[in-house]
Order: C-alpha cells, then sequence, then structure tokens
C-alpha cells in the first residue's frame, strides 16, 4: 500500500527533505505532499548583506515549487492545524491530508508584537529587522540616509535564528560606516540578553575580543522589556535605558501558528518538542521534526536543519520497514561568521563539543576555525550556489559529513 | 518538629539544590533571604510553585517568556518580584537545577 508523507513547510528542512525522500521511493511506494503559505523561498543567510546593499532581495528570493522535484505535490495555504489523534492535517483551504509520517518543518516565525512598543511609532523608520526581506530592504533605505548618531543592535529574546547573525550585522555595520567615512560620528551597541555576546564560551571569548577590537560597545544582560521607538529609546525589564537614533532588533521567535492551534504538538512557545538524537517528536512516533521547529539546544541554523535533514531522511526509512531509529544526530552546527573587509570566521561544533579553533574539515584545512580569513569570507559566499543547487536537490556535500568531527580541531583549556 | 538548615541540603556552586526531593517551604524562604527578598508573598509563591510544577513534571523548567505566558503573573512584575533573572532566582528559590542556557 501506498504510503503518504506530508511536510509541513517548504524551506530549508522541508525542501530538502522532500527530496532526498523523493529519490529513496518510487512514487508507487511512497507519495509526498509540501505544504506552505506562500511560494517564497528565502535564502535566509543573505538577509544580513542586504541592509549594506551587498546583496539585492530579490537575488535571495527563488519560488519554493522550482526547488521540489518531480512527483512532490505542493498545497500553497495556510496550515489549519494537526490533529494528532487521527494522523491528518487540516488545511485553510479545506483540504484534509492524511499521513502515515508526518514532518514538522514549518520553521520560527518572528513576533515582534510581544515585545511592547516594537511595532509602535517609529517601526521601520527608525527602528528595523533585518530578519524579513521586506525589514532588511527598509534598512538598506535608512541606510542611505544615516549620518551618525547610536546605531543599537538588540536581541530581545532566545531562542532565535542564528544567534550570530546580530554580532555579524555589527561587524559589517562597523565596516560599512567606515567605507563611508562617519564610523567616527557613530557609536555601535549590540544590547543581549546573554551574559555574554555568544551562548559558547570559547567563541564567545574570541568575539568579544573582536567587539573591542572594533570598538563596539556590548551591554549583556539585558532583558528587553519595552521599546520607545518616538524617543529613541530601549527599556529592560528591570528599568535600564539604551538610547538609539537607529535601533536594529531581532524579535523574540515562536513557532508557526498552526502549531499552537494542533494540540499535543507544541510547547508554549510553538517549538515541538523533538528527540534530540532521533528528530523524533516526543508527541507522536510517526511525527518528527527538524529545523527551526523544534526545541532543540542546538542553533537555530541552516546547517543543523541541513545536518538533520540527511540523518532524519534515513532514519524515515527505518520507521516506514518498521525497524528500530537510529540515534544519529549529534546536534552538529557549521556556521561562518562574517566579520567585515572581505574576511570571516567558521565555528563547528555539536551539542558535547562548543565551537574550538583549529582547522576545517580536516587537520589539514583549509578553512581555519574560530579566525578571521578570507577564504571563509569566500566560504560563505560560494555556499549560497551549494545552498540551492547541492543542499536543498538533497545532495550530500563533499568532505562535510552530517556528524561532527574531532579531527582539526584544538581543545582549549575552558578557563584560559 | 526540626527546621531545616541551609546547611543541611546540597546545593551547587550557584546555589541550586542538587536534589529537588530536599526541598521544603523553609528552605525556599531562606533561599530567598539570601537572595535579598525579605519576605515570600503569595505571588512570590504563584511563581515558584508553576516553575516547580512545571520541572517536576516535564524536567525542564520555563523560561521567562514562558513563565510570562503561563504563570499568571506578567513579566514585568517577574523582574519585580525576582530582581535581574527571575526565571533563575524563582528555579533556585523553587529547588530545581539551574535552567539550561538558551542556545
Amino acid at each position: 500500500m501506498v504510503k503518504r508523507i506530508v511536510i509541513l513547510g517548504g524551506g530549508t528542512g522541508g525542501t530538502l527533505m522532500a527530496n532526498r525522500l523523493r529519490k529513496t521511493y518510487g512514487q508507487s511506494e511512497v507519495e509526498i505532499a509540501v505544504v506552505d503559505r506562500d511560494d517564497r523561498h528565502v535564502y535566509q543567510p543573505g538577509l544580513l548583506f542586504v541592509p549594506f546593499g551587498l546583496a539585492d532581495v530579490d537575488e535571495i528570493i527563488r519560488p519554493r515549487r522550482r526547488q521540489l522535484a518531480n512527483g512532490i505535490a505542493f498545497h500553497e495555504t495556510e496550515i489549519d492545524h494537526v490533529s494528532l489523534a487521527d494522523d491528518l492535517v487540516h488545511l485553510a483551504d479545506g483540504t484534509v491530508l492524511p499521513y502515515d509520517v508526518l514532518i514538522v518543518a514549518s520553521g520560527a516565525r518572528l513576533a515582534p508584537e510581544e515585545t511592547e512598543g516594537l511595532t509602535g511609532p517609529g517601526w521601520n523608520e527608525r527602528v528595523f529587522t533585518f530578519y524579513t526581506p521586506e525589514g532588511a530592504a527598509a534598512l538598506a533605505e535608512a541606510f542611505t540616509w544615516f549620518e551618525g548618531g547610536r546605531l543599537v543592535v538588540n536581541i530581545v529574546d532566545m531562542p532565535i535564528k542564528c544567534p550570530v547573525a546580530p554580532i555579524e550585522f555589527a561587524f559589517l555595520a562597523d565596516w560599512h560606516l567606515r567605507e563611508r567615512g562617519i564610523r567616527d560620528r557613530t557609536e555601535i551597541v549590540l544590547a543581549t540578553p546573554l551574559d555574554g555576546c555568544f551562548t559558547k564560551p570559547i567563541a564567545s571569548r574570541h568575539l568579544t575580543h573582536l567587539l573591542e577590537e572594533k570598538r563596539i560597545g556590548l551591554e549583556v544582560d539585558f532583558a528587553t522589556g519595552e521599546v520607545e521607538g518616538d524617543r529613541g529609546r530601549l527599556i529592560s525589564y528591570d528599568g535600564r535605558e539604551i538610547a538609539f537614533d537607529l535601533l536594529v532588533t531581532v524579535p523574540v521567535h515562536s513557532g508557526a501558528e498552526y502549531v499552537g492551534r494542533s494540540p499535543g504538538l507544541g510547547d508554549d512557545l510553538g517549538f515541538v518538542p523533538t528527540s534530540p538524537h532521533t528528530l523524533q517528536s516526543l508527541a507522536r512516533p510517526n511525527v518528527f521534526a527538524l529545523g527551526d521547529a523544534t526545541n532543540l539546544p542546538t542553533s537555530k541554523a541552516g546547517s543543523v536543519t541541513h545536518f538533520e535533514g540527511e540523518l532524519l531522511a534515513q532514519n524515515i526509512h527505518r520507521f516506514l520497514a518498521g525497524e528500530p531509529l537510529a540515534e544519529s544526530y549529534d546536534g552538529h552546527a557549521n556556521c561562518f561568521i562574517e566579520t567585515g573587509f572581505g574576511k570571516a570566521l567558521l565555528i563547528d561544533f555539536n551539542y558535547e563539543t562548543e565551537p574550538l579553533p583549529g582547522r576545517f574539515p580536516t587537520a589539514l584545512g583549509p578553512m581555519p576555525l574560530l579566525r578571521e580569513s578570507r577564504l571563509n569570507h569566500l566560504g560563505k559566499l560560494m555556499f549560497q550556489w551549494m545552498y540551492w543547487h547541492m543542499l536543498l536537490p538533497g545532495r550530500d556535500l563533499p568532505g562535510i559529513s552530517p556528524e561532527m568531527r574531532m579531527q582539526g580541531k584544538k581543545p582549549v583549556e575552558t578557563h584560559a | 518538629m526540626t527546621t531545616t538548615e541551609l546547611t543541611d541540603v546540597d546545593r551547587d556552586a550557584d546555589g541550586f539544590l542538587r536534589d529537588p526531593q530536599q526541598w521544603n517551604a523553609e528552605i525556599a524562604v531562606q533561599i530567598a533571604h539570601e537572595a535579598g527578598i525579605e519576605e515570600l508573598t503569595p505571588r512570590h509563591w504563584q511563581v515558584v510553585s508553576y516553575m516547580r510544577d512545571t520541572y517536576l513534571a516535564t524536567g525542564e523548567a520555563p523560561s521567562i517568556r514562558t513563565l510570562g505566558k503561563a504563570s499568571g503573573v506578567p513579566i514585568k512584575e517577574l523582574y519585580a518580584l525576582f530582581p535581574k533573572g527571575p526565571a533563575k532566582l524563582a528555579a533556585r528559590i523553587g529547588g530545581i537545577p539551574k535552567p539550561h542556557g538558551c542556545i
């Protein structure tokens, strides 16, 4: 009998899962359907470059449909809810999709309205986010008239997609304003709810050092409670204030809205509780999740989704064959961190091992870890091609394994 | 009945109980004092109980956003009740392990 796999979300995770599964199974064995609310697939790492005129919104968006292989059905509509009890997905257009296996890949959504005043006066005038194509384009426009003052980059609360992106933004802003000759008239401040600039200690030290070198201020333990766009004030829950002329905010993130309408599927924030090594949801054995949609303690990043996808495709195969699942995913993440001036850092880590210095993918390199280099920057640029042509179609990337490797990494004393 | 002293319970370097079963209301009051909270009001208890119950039921301590949505006490008030880090302090007073930092 034909098995039905329904995939919620046509972004990085949903697309690469659909394509990988389509290759594994013939159409007579498995039917695959992907659901998404729109037909715009955004290459999200590209959003970072838009505000500085280094990328155009049109260049980083392609139709979702065209990234899916033949033999995959695409439903362009909102998801109303999932009924776990009877294995059905109810779509907003009235369609009901029965499934044998459900894959939740609907990512994270921005919820700026949860922060008092954030979308009030000044929103998209002096308060921006570069986490959406529209926001990134509006910020590019704002940079054309910005003549200096106080630029504040603010993370409202964790978790967020790509926890290094706000730091990269500060680095690129430093570079951009230098090129325009107004850096000495601009103060750049990064305000974060964390107790350092990044979540992992060794990388956080390296990045803090770079922030100091670039004279970027750091406000830690700042729990944003309220934004006053008209007065240009960021106010924390414990009453601290940070003044700004231009605010670049990373709003709080939640899971997709339908998760909240699907009893038993998500947690309070709409993320799907997921088993960290098998990627099976805790809700039901035939429901799996990957990417930003999960509650897993790893970065919400494309590399994570990609490594998860490679292993999850194998686990779904095991599940449909009635075999035990493999505990194969180790939390592997791999991120380039743009530092401006045509350079970047690279970090590679998992649940257990924090980002360490060394070389990647092997001791011979070619790419240095936790150190600025031009090659890392070129790697980041080249990745966009690999994303559309290799990662989404579901091809393995040569030399990059889904499991993290210690080869090339140099363990460091954590108290050093 | 003998009084439980803070020195009778096993705590980590940050003052969190290693074993939630060693906790009782007296311990909670003493940890609160140590953190500069003079009196645990019903509003404090509402948060501490929610925190502790959720942890015991799910194995995870709720985040500050979850507390704000589900404990019945808005985030602004949480900061007034438990200065600096409400989720961490309420966990400490509630006798559960330090909440995992976000990624």
